[in-house]
């Protein structure tokens, strides 16, 4: 990875959505920081799970690399090629290579479109044509994503959830892209359906050697699919490392608050480490000085609150696990106390 | 007391709940008995069209009468529900059983401040005047964590965080010290970390006032988290219950092995796929013959003739523990067994 | 809410400036000629000129925009007719008033009808639409549903007349239709004004109880009705304290449009019941190409329905503390 360039290179990525206000013309008067400053890379074929809590900036940062939104900082490369303030015209050749995956498998289909004409319809965009014709190719991604061919022309409500997830990702596949933004591909389904699309997305990438970013809250299905992981706080990257060393050895706080947050279905007869987090995570508009997570930390100290800590390869990482925290947390570290419960300290 | 010591605290005998629709009639409960004790929490785990839902609006008697067929037996302490008149069931509501919901944005009226709201089920079930309720909600905002709960109470639920809700809607539902607590997926909507500090706030308040609880959620984690025993649903019906470590620990149903199986873990093997259940949960217009799982089940070749097609597995408890499945004693220990192997690797 | 109000309050002076422009545009550019048709028979060009230079509309457009719009500050002079004081919204040189004056004059009618039927259609409208979301799916719904769609579906220069001759003409059960002042005679104000509400109301009755039965069918089954139920609440209380403030909302919306358009006058029902109201001038300035006073009851309309928006939103705020002024 190290060696070639990346596939999607990402450097200081930032959005501030505008609030509008003020009298008795209206102006900009704050701004929302949605994604403040991130780095990251995604090598060819790589799967990189985006993880936090909702707020965090993750779908934001989904929507920014498919250049659904236009960043306000920060630049993003795909394939050494600067995409951050492209135009849609120096976009198009791109668009068909970077496709996205919704949530929502009900609102994100036409429903008076056939199946067929959805999984098409990105091809007659771009005009592209493929050899023995375009529903033949449909029919071939049908088969793939593991749907009847013959249901070419049915319409996106005779399909269960799972299956219209399903079509959805025919219709990412139909341009064979070379990265895919799935953001919260499998949150709206039923459990055993979720397995079914996670296994499904797993081997298009192993198949199709398509790269992904993997944006979900689920850490347990992100662990799954992804090779790497990168957990956001409140727009900023907190921690980012390969799967084995961000679960097993988790070095920022907050990572490790959310890992035993995880409710897991096990009866164990060791309880697991719990640490509860108190409180809210603060508002975007007026993030907390210096790191992020300090108001709920319980390491914080004044250095916290002045000096905001880089993302860096802290001592004791392996290669490429970087984390963001003045006081990183080791394996020894004792499983932080349950924060004090008294309502008006919380505050 | 002493009488009523032998019987459970809330019994449901072979619960039937059906709706009549445009389309014909859909079975959403089938045959649904359990029983919970005081200061017991019950896990009910399914998925969307499992009858989860219904059957506890069942039991607070929030179906919709014109259109429901209620059957069988809902007592509460004695009290048979089945049947009981609206101004008997209006009493009960919001006093002795309580329910919380998913989505507590939705759930709270966005024109009223949350103080009203947990103010108002307080005066409707003590008399209380304004002022008591209000002082009143204070104290159970204060309780269930809200921080500045005096000047909180006259926040309008938009003003809060969606934990702050979630704690508002716990606040409301135990306002009046409830025996019965339903809490219908209270957690799927938060965050983890949220959800934590909610479950916890739950167990909390459940050793101090000994209220009983019926968990549904759809995430066998958060059983294991909150449980003391578990009900499995599918399509209506009951596939298996017991303790929550047994059920964890040994599963018995096909389908209870399926949801674990299509659950990712933080420690498990990763490169390999999931074992999914094929197909989609049944129509419950037009529910599977004999067992409702039997189209989706891997196991279903395995019992002789074609008996999961065509015959009903019978729901056999003995101590607390039971499934509804044709399969041997014999062959679920060998698929524990090859599972168990699978999981050592 | 001061900020609101300030905020909207130019936001509308701003909004009729355009509107007024483009309507001055739009009729002045008309080809005919009013002071040809106010010059009679024996016009010779110099009476002619002598007529468009009082009429003002001898200057250039914008010139004649420019005049019209400061008299509604500092008022006007007319040659040879007098003075127009501020606010002057011009002069009919058709009927020899000033614009303002017969509109004054005129909307005591259109008011009174619109407000004394606009009670009477809420009253029914609203309350049948209830007892149908009640009664959802029964046989009382069933009937208030089909009716409300019959009603609806009927036209006042149909219903005005039959109802004219069953129940004045035939049974002279009710009077005549007339306007009289209200400060005048109360009682002749509302019994000469009755069947033209009824008849009205009739409509838009049926109109707002479809209205309020879709909009309380769709309240009941907000999520927020079941927890008030799960709260041991009684139906009465979680139907009016619950369910009615949440379809409020959208009926204050669609009644404060409806007002802010029948306060412009209601063309076919003054016509019908021969009342002089805005609409029959309006009407009636459009026959007579009477380009001033067209104008003022367009501005005067268009007021009305602006600042109905303005006291939708201020009122749909106090209903819904999610929403915010600003």
């Amino acid at each position: 990875m190290s060696s070639t360039s990346p596939l999607l290179d990402v450097s200081g990525l930032t959005k501030h959505f505008p609030i509008k206000g003020g009298f008795p013309i209206r102006r900009t008067v704050g701004a929302v920081q949605a994604v403040d400053g991130l780095d990251f890379q995604v090598a060819e074929g790589e799967s990189l799970g985006l993880v936090g809590e909702s707020g965090c900036g993750k779908s934001t940062t989904g929507r920014l690399i498919t250049r659904l939104l236009e960043p306000t900082g920060g630049t993003i490369s795909y394939r050494g090629q600067d995409i951050t303030h492209a135009s849609r015209r120096q976009l198009a050749p791109i668009r068909s290579e970077i496709q996205m995956i919704f949530q929502d498998p009900y609102a994100s289909l036409n429903p008076r479109q056939t199946v067929g004409k959805i999984i098409s319809g990105p091809m007659e965009i771009n005009n592209i044509n493929p050899a023995g014709g375009r529903e033949k190719r449909v029919r071939e991604l049908l088969e793939i994503v593991g749907l009847n061919p013959e249901h070419y022309n049915r319409f996106p409500h005779e399909f269960s959830g799972g299956q219209r997830q399903r079509i959805g990702v025919a219709r990412a596949l139909a341009l064979e892209p070379k990265l895919i933004v799935a953001d919260e591909p499998v949150s709206a389904l039923d459990v055993s359906i979720q397995a079914q699309v996670v296994n499904l997305l797993q081997q298009v990438q192993k198949d199709l050697g398509i790269a992904f970013v993997f944006i979900a809250h689920d850490l347990a299905i992100v662990r799954h699919f992804s090779q790497r992981v990168a957990v956001m706080y409140l727009g900023k990257i907190v921690e980012i490392a390969d799967r084995d060393d961000l679960y097993g050895n988790p070095r920022h706080p907050y990572t490790r608050a959310l890992l035993s947050a995880v409710p897991e279905a096990t009866v164990d007869d060791t309880p697991r480490e719990r640490i509860r987090l108190e409180g809210d995570v603060p508002s975007p508009i007026s993030p907390p000085s210096g790191c992020r997570f300090r108001t709920r930390c319980w390491k914080a100290t004044e250095k916290c609150a002045s000096e905001a800590p880089p993302l860096v390869q802290v001592e004791g990482n392996k290669a490429g696990h970087l984390t963001a925290c003045h006081f990183p947390e080791t394996q020894e570290t004792v499983p932080a106390p349950r924060l004090s419960k008294d309502p008006e300290t919380a505050a | 007391m002493t009488s009523t010591d032998q019987q459970p605290f809330l019994s449901v005998k072979d619960l039937k709940v059906h709706f009549s629709t445009e389309d014909g009639i859909v079975k959403a409960v089938d045959g649904l008995s359990f029983d919970l004790a005081r200061g017991k929490t019950l896990g009910i785990v399914g998925e969307s069209g499992s009858g989860k839902s219904v059957t506890n609006l069942t039991i607070l008697g929030l179906h919709n009468p014109d259109s429901t067929e209620v059957e069988g037996s809902i007592t509460l302490d004695g009290q048979e529900l089945n049947g009981a008149s609206e101004s008997t069931l209006e009493k009960l509501r919001g006093n002795k059983m309580a329910m919380i919901f998913q989505d507590a944005l939705a759930s709270l009226s966005p024109y009223h401040t949350i103080g009203r709201q947990i103010g108002e089920t307080y005066r409707k079930h003590t008399g209380a005047s304004k002022q008591e309720a209000r002082v009143r909600a204070i104290e159970m905002l204060r309780r269930v964590g809200i921080p500045q709960p005096d000047r909180r109470v006259d926040d309008y639920p938009h003003q809060f965080s969606g934990g702050m809700r979630q704690r508002a809607m716990i606040a409301m539902a135990l306002v009046c010290d409830p025996e019965l607590l339903i809490a219908d997926e209270p957690t799927t909507a938060l965050d983890v970390t949220v959800q934590a500090q909610i479950m916890d706030l739950l167990k909390d308040l459940q050793q101090e006032f000994g209220t009983s609880i019926i968990f549904i959620t759809h995430d066998l984690g958060v059983i294991a988290d909150i449980a003391d025993d578990v009900l499995v649903m599918y399509g209506g019906r009951c596939v298996e219950r017991g303790p929550k470590e047994e059920v964890l620990r040994t599963p018995q149903h096909p389908y209870t092995w399926g949801l674990l199986g299509s659950m990712p873990t933080l420690d498990g093997p990763v490169d390999v796929p999931l074992t999914p259940i094929p197909g989609s949960p049944p129509s419950l217009l037009n529910p599977p013959s004999g067992c409702r799982f039997h189209p989706r089940c891997a196991f279903a070749n395995k019992v002789d003739g074609n008996r999961c097609a065509t015959e009903s597995p019978v729901l056999e408890i003995v101590d607390g523990r039971g499934n509804a499945c044709h399969l041997t004693d014999e062959q679920r220990r060998e698929f524990l067994a090859d599972l168990a192997a699978s999981k050592a690797n | 809410m001061l900020r609101f109000l300030v905020r909207r309050l130019l936001g509308a002076a701003v909004t009729l400036l355009i509107i007024s422009a483009i309507t001055f545009m739009l009729f002045y550019a008309v080809p005919r000629d009013p002071a040809r048709m106010a010059c009679g028979k024996v016009c010779t060009p110099d009476t002619l000129e002598l007529i468009r230079h009082n009429m003002g509309i001898d200057d250039p457009l914008p010139q004649q925009y420019w005049n019209w719009l400061s008299g509604i500050f500092v008022g006007r002079d007319y040659t040879g007719i007098g003075n127009c004081n501020a606010p002057c919204l011009g002069y009919s040189f058709v009927n020899h008033e000033s614009v303002l004056g017969t509109v004054k004059d005129r909307f005591p009618t259109t008011a009174s009808l619109a407000l004394g039927s606009s009670v009477v259609f809420l009253i029914f409208g609203i309350g049948t639409g209830m007892l149908a979301a009640v009664k959802q799916g029964k046989a009382l719904d069933k009937i208030a549903s089909s009716a409300s769609l019959v009603a609806s579906s009927m036209q006042i220069y149909f219903v005005g007349p039959v109802a004219l001759y069953l129940l004045v003409y035939q049974t002279h059960l009710l009077d005549q239709p007339a306007y009289t002042p209200f400060t005048e005679n109360p009682a002749a104000w509302f019994t000469g004004l009755l069947v033209p509400w009824l008849v009205l109301a009739l409509i838009w009755t049926a109109n707002y109880t479809r209205m309020t039965r879709s909009q309380m069918v769709e309240t009941l089954s907000e999520d927020y009705v079941r927890t008030a139920r799960a709260k041991g609440l009684s139906q009465r209380t979680v139907f009016f304290r619950f369910a009615w403030r949440g379809a409020m909302g959208p009926l204050v919306t669609i009644f404060g449009i409806d007002m802010g358009v029948l306060l412009g006058g209601a063309m076919i029902t003054e016509k019908t019941f021969s009342l002089q109201g805005l609409g029959m001038l309006a009407v009636k300035s459009v026959i007579n190409n009477d380009l001033p006073m067209l104008l003022g009851v367009m501005i005067v309309t268009a007021a009305f329905v602006v600042l109905a928006n303005i006291v939708v939103d201020a009122v749909y705020a106090m209903i819904d503390p999610r929403i915010r002024l600003a």
